[in-house]
Parts: structure tokens; sequence; C-alpha cells
């Protein structure tokens, strides 16, 4: 069993810091929903506010791991440019999509609206984070605030649900390959 | 300020209490709207004009997005310093900012969206 690099590292911003990004923003989609039901909040130990931190810090901290490594290093294999001269194009899966009228909208409307729309993600849970942290025991007193909160979550997690969705489409149809071959198990070729 | 008030806004600064003041979460949920616009404009600019779309090319390998994510960042940071100087004592006009914000949100997905680019772009 082999992977090339390029797949590892594909991988890695995908399933790794994109879906992990997504499942924490449900994580606390569901979590500002019950507590928005609570009648007697529950105050917790300065070590369930240091967990509580700690969860918010790992959200932000994947989501930006997921947009850097794909504009700085999946983004720039993605679109590169062919030679001259060369036809197969499985190396540059940019030009291999648009190659054909069957699959040039995963580029012309999936990467296109994909690599803009998820830098809002990580921008607006920053700002969550930060308010649920400063606001932590005064919540409830901030109604407004709560409400702005849950709806920007929303967005976040559905411009998050936007990339990553495209992300993986993209990677079906033009998979991301090349670079070292790396072993993982079994017997090499 | 008398006494009694300088007291109650030192009171009301102070995190973690009842009285803490809504203006540091407007000044982050109102940057963090402009921010998304931000992205959204320098997205449709970059591709509207040859110029500033090489400009923004940070990052050669990346294209544009390297400076259109930079700058938006920047811009959206620059915005956020402002106003949580500016508002970081003050009780500010929630529902306003929070609807002000959206809107800027929701601006800001609607220009990275490449029909709604494109046809501001003349594409």
């Amino acid at each position: 069993m082999e992977i090339t690099l390029r797949a590892l590292i594909t991988m890695i911003h995908g399933m790794l810091f994109g879906a992990f990004f997504l499942v924490a923003i449900y994580g606390l989609i569901v979590e500002l929903s019950r507590s928005a039901f609570v009648e007697q909040p529950s105050r917790l130990t300065n070590r369930g506010y240091s967990l509580g931190r700690f969860y918010l810090f790992s959200m932000v901290a994947l989501g930006w791991a997921a947009v850097l490594t794909g504009a700085y290093i999946v983004y720039p294999w993605y679109r590169a440019v062919p030679p001259a001269g060369v036809t197969d194009l499985a190396l540059y899966p940019r030009y291999l999509l648009k190659s054909s009228a069957t699959t040039s909208g995963w580029h012309d409307m999936g990467m296109e609206w994909k690599e803009h729309v998820a830098w809002i993600a990580p921008i607006v849970m920053s700002m969550v984070a930060y308010v649920l942290t400063k606001y932590r025991l005064s919540m409830r007193e901030h109604p407004q605030v709560r409400k702005a909160v849950m709806a920007f979550t929303l967005v976040a997690f559905a411009a998050a649900g936007v990339a990553g969705f495209f992300g993986a489409m993209v990677n079906k149809y033009a998979p991301l390959n090349g670079g070292p071959t790396i072993h993982l198990m079994g017997k090499s070729q | 300020m008398n006494h009694s008030e300088a007291q109650s806004e030192k009171q009301s600064a102070t995190p973690g209490t009842l009285q803490l003041p809504n203006g540091p979460a407007g000044a982050a949920i109102l940057s963090a709207g402009a921010g998304c616009t931000f992205v959204g404009i320098l997205t449709v600019v970059a591709g509207a004009s040859k110029p500033i779309g090489k400009w923004l090319m940070f990052y050669p390998p990346t294209g544009s997005l390297s400076g259109v994510s930079s700058v938006g960042i920047l811009l959206w940071l620059v915005v956020w310093l402002i106003l949580a100087k500016r508002w970081r004592i003050r009780t500010v006009a929630i529902a306003k900012v929070n609807a002000t914000a959206f809107l800027l949100l929701a601006l800001g997905v609607l220009l990275t969206f490449p029909p709604f680019a494109e046809f501001l772009q003349r594409k």
C-alpha cells in the first residue's frame, strides 16, 4: 500500500484539518443550540473552562491550518502548468478538469468558489471563539450577541461545507498525485 | 465623568462579570463581517483588473489568491483593532451592529460566488 506525497498532504489538508474543522463547528452549533434552552446554567470549574477554551482554540487552529495548507501547498500543485507537448494531464489537475466540457465546471464553479469562500470560515470562527471566551460567564446577559454568534457560526459551517464538498469532488475527478511515493504497508513494487 | 461612572465602567470592563459591555463583542462581530466583505471585494477586483490581480500575486504559485487572502485578513484585523479600541468599554446598539455585520457577511459570501463575481467582472 503506497501513497504519493502530494496525495498524502492533500489528505491531511482535507480529511484532517478540513473535516475536523467542519466537525468542530458542528459540535459548537449543537452546544450553542443546547445551551439556549438551559433554564439554570451550570457553572464550570476552571478545568472545565480550560477545556472549553482548548476546544475553541483547536477549532480555530484547524480552520487556519486547512486554508493555509490548501492555499500555499496544495493549490500550487493543483494549478501547475503542463510543459509544452505534454498530453498526459494526470499531474496537472486544473488543466485535466478544463480539458473536458463534462469536468470543467468542477474548476470554473467548484474550485473558483472553494478557494475564496473557504477563508470566510476561519475568519468567522476566530471571532466566535473570541466572543465565547470573553463572554463565557455573561452570554445569557447578551442575547443579541448569542444570536449573532449562532448566525455567523451557521454561515461559517456552510462556507466550510462548500469548500469541503468541492474539494472532495475536485479531488475525485482530478486527484492530486506526484512527488515521492511513500510506502505504507505490504510489499512495495 | 464622575467617580461612580468611572467605577461602573471599570467594573464593566472586567472580564467575566455580568456587566461586561457589549462593545468588544460588537467590534469582533462587525469586523468579521467586514473582513468577509474585503475578501469578496478583493476576489472580484483581482479577477476584473489585470494590474490589481498581478499586484495581488504575493506568492506567484498561488496566483492572486495569496494577495486576496492576505490583504483581506490584514484589513479585517486592522478594522477589529480600531473598533476594539473605540468600543472597549462601550455599550453599542448591538442589534444594528449585528444586522450590518450579517449583511457584510452575506455580501462577502455572494461576492465569492463565481456566477455573481463574473457578472460583476462583465465576463
